[in-house]
């Protein structure tokens, strides 16, 4: 139990193989307590064969995995019954209604959430007579997410829970992770959807090809704190790249564009204290266009990608 | 709460987490579910439960005069087969068809994720075959009696060969469907790939045609599968004994009915067990 406490997640050399194919090729992976964990990377990176193996669906190759303490590989229903799961593919429950559903799996938990709580949490408060398949896709996946989490899990997986869902449900299915991360419930994330993990996630790990390329706090991924700020505005009135005012030392400009000046620095504030005054006295009070950027996400997830797609195939 | 607190808890609900009650709780919850689902499924109560019933009246209407060599009205030789056939069709075609959908639909790999003691799904599975065979031979036997004019047995004896038949046949078909199961590719073709092994056997097993009539290459291909087996052991319930002279043994073959019904059931479990997955490409 003292690994446990330590951290639910723990895995060192993580491999897969298909016969002569390599799914996973050495994936670390340390999950802390608590946290949201998002796991990024394209469509068959690994993502779900990682989350596969964690949840004890899957049987690895090779490496060493430890899960709440235990080698998902055991597979005990007293270990089971600290995971939720919820699946990338959403499941039908035929021929029973939403509560009904939701009431079975959670007869299998020694200590499941109340019915009316789940259903409630996933906002099908409305749907909870109506037999399963009549619900729409939507529906289904809320229902799905209800399913994975009656059992009030310790460590939640969830592949890809809002994918399909109206921006609506999708808050919702936030206000469920946060509600568990709130009750010091740990949940692995795989998504495609960078906003979601800027929103949910405090660490994440991008997998490329069967491997890890980064680990670490979402907000510091892929350098996001090295990369430079960009502040850009369009030259107007007696404005020019040539004129511009003393700026921070690291800045770098770029006006190859006539009347659009670009400026890369890390002191972005700095940068803009000096240039405005500077505008206002050639008497131009509205800078045109002028956009300050820091690298999103996106920025630096692609970026990752492609590097690391280039170096690997 | 803390991680701590969270471990914790974790212990003391892995106390609470009784092997014995977990098991039976489990199995409580899916033999219910089981139930629902088959009794709520248009599809399933027509084409396993109602099927024979509707053969039986339609074909029971059809046929007349007495089987060849006997002095058996044929309608009653028939209602004896169909009620081994809507045995298998509730436990063979039912179950592989409901394993199939439940692969397909992400029932199975849901509740493999989940702690339920595994044993419990077959429990299920065994609840919803006894509630739904029993149904089926109670319909079958009171419309063969009212509309058929069967002869009800009135000893003991043919009321135990009655049960034991029925549960062997039951019990071999059910496990033929887990393993037959994992050779149905998806939902959507599971009743077609069903039917047609079901509708082989009966043409070849003697239900509709008397099977000391068949090609005798039909009667070698029919002997080593159970339907035969249990059309022939219903046979022995419902007819006169002298009927036992138009059997290919001119005997019932007891004895023998049950060591191919009990060799099915074994080697039908070897291979359920081998084939049977809660996890895997085919599960969704």
């Amino acid at each position: 139990m003292s690994d446990d406490q330590a951290n639910p997640i723990r895995v060192r050399g993580l491999r897969k193989q298909y016969g002569s194919s390599h799914t996973l090729r050495g994936v670390d992976l340390d999950v802390r307590p608590g946290e949201v964990f998002a796991l990024l990377g394209p469509n068959g990176a690994g993502k779900t064969t990682t989350v596969e193996i964690l949840e004890g669906v899957r049987r690895r190759t090779g490496g060493e995995v430890q899960v709440l303490g235990r080698d998902p590989a055991e597979d005990s229903p007293r270990w089971r019954a600290r995971l939720g799961i919820v699946p990338q593919t959403t499941g039908a429950y035929t021929d029973l209604t939403v509560r009904e559903v939701v009431e079975h799996f959670a007869s299998f938990y020694p200590a499941p959430l109340p019915a009316d709580q789940v259903i409630g949490m996933v906002g099908l408060g409305k749907q909870e007579r109506k037999q399963a398949q009549t619900l729409s896709g939507g529906q289904l996946r809320r229902l799905d997410v209800a399913v994975g989490v009656v059992g009030d899990p310790d460590l939640i997986f969830l592949d890809e829970p809002t994918t399909g869902l109206d921006p609506e449900a999708r808050a919702e299915a936030w206000d469920l992770v946060r509600y568990f991360a709130d009750q010091g419930k740990t949940t692995v994330l795989t998504t495609h959807y960078l906003d979601e993990v800027e929103a949910l996630a405090q660490r994440a790990a991008v997998i490329v090809a069967g491997a890890i390329v980064e680990t670490g706090a979402v907000s510091e991924l892929g350098g996001r704190r090295e990369v430079p700020a960009t502040v850009s505005f369009t030259a107007t009135g007696g404005l020019s790249a040539a004129g511009l005012p003393e700026l921070p030392p690291d800045t770098t400009v770029d006006a190859r564009t006539d009347d659009v000046i670009t400026l890369r620095t890390h002191g972005p504030t700095r940068a803009l204290a000096a240039l405005l005054p500077w505008a206002a006295e050639a008497g131009v009070g509205e800078l045109r266009d002028l956009r300050v950027h820091r690298p999103t996400l996106e920025d630096v997830y692609l970026k990752l990608i492609r590097e690391n797609q280039g170096e690997l195939s | 709460m803390t991680s701590s607190d969270a471990v914790v808890a974790g212990q003391s609900r892995a106390v609470a987490y009784g092997g014995g009650s977990g098991l039976w709780r489990a199995s409580v919850a899916r033999s219910s579910v089981e139930l629902k689902s088959f009794f709520r499924n248009r599809q399933s109560l027509f084409f396993t439960l109602l099927l024979p019933i509707v053969l039986l009246l339609v074909l029971g209407s059809i046929f007349s005069g007495t089987v060849p060599g006997t002095h058996t009205d044929f309608k009653q030789m028939f209602v004896a087969g169909i009620i081994a056939c809507g045995i298998m069709s509730v436990s063979f075609n039912g179950l592989a068809i409901n394993i199939a959908i439940e692969r397909d639909n992400g029932m199975i790999r849901r509740l493999a994720s989940s702690p339920m003691p595994k044993t419990a799904y077959f429990v299920g599975k065994i609840v919803r075959v006894v509630v739904t065979g029993v149904l089926e031979a109670a319909i079958l036997l009171v419309v063969g009696v009212a509309l058929f004019h069967l002869p009800m047995p009135s000893d003991p004896g043919h009321w135990i060969t009655f049960s034991w038949v029925l549960l062997l046949g039951a019990a071999s078909c059910s496990l033929l469907a887990v393993a037959f199961s994992a050779v149905i590719p998806n939902a959507r073709s599971a009743a077609a790939i069903v039917t047609l092994p079901f509708l082989v056997l009966q043409f070849i097993s003697g239900v509709f045609f008397p099977y000391s009539e068949l090609p005798a290459w039909m009667q070698t291909i029919a002997a080593f599968f159970p339907l035969k087996w249990m059309t022939q052991g219903l046979r022995s319930v419902f007819l006169p004994a002298d009927f036992a002279v138009v059997e290919p043994a001119h005997a019932w073959e007891l004895g023998r009915t049950a060591v191919v019904l009990g060799s099915w059931c074994a080697a039908a479990l070897l291979l359920s067990l081998l084939t049977f997955r809660w996890r895997g490409a085919n599960v969704r």
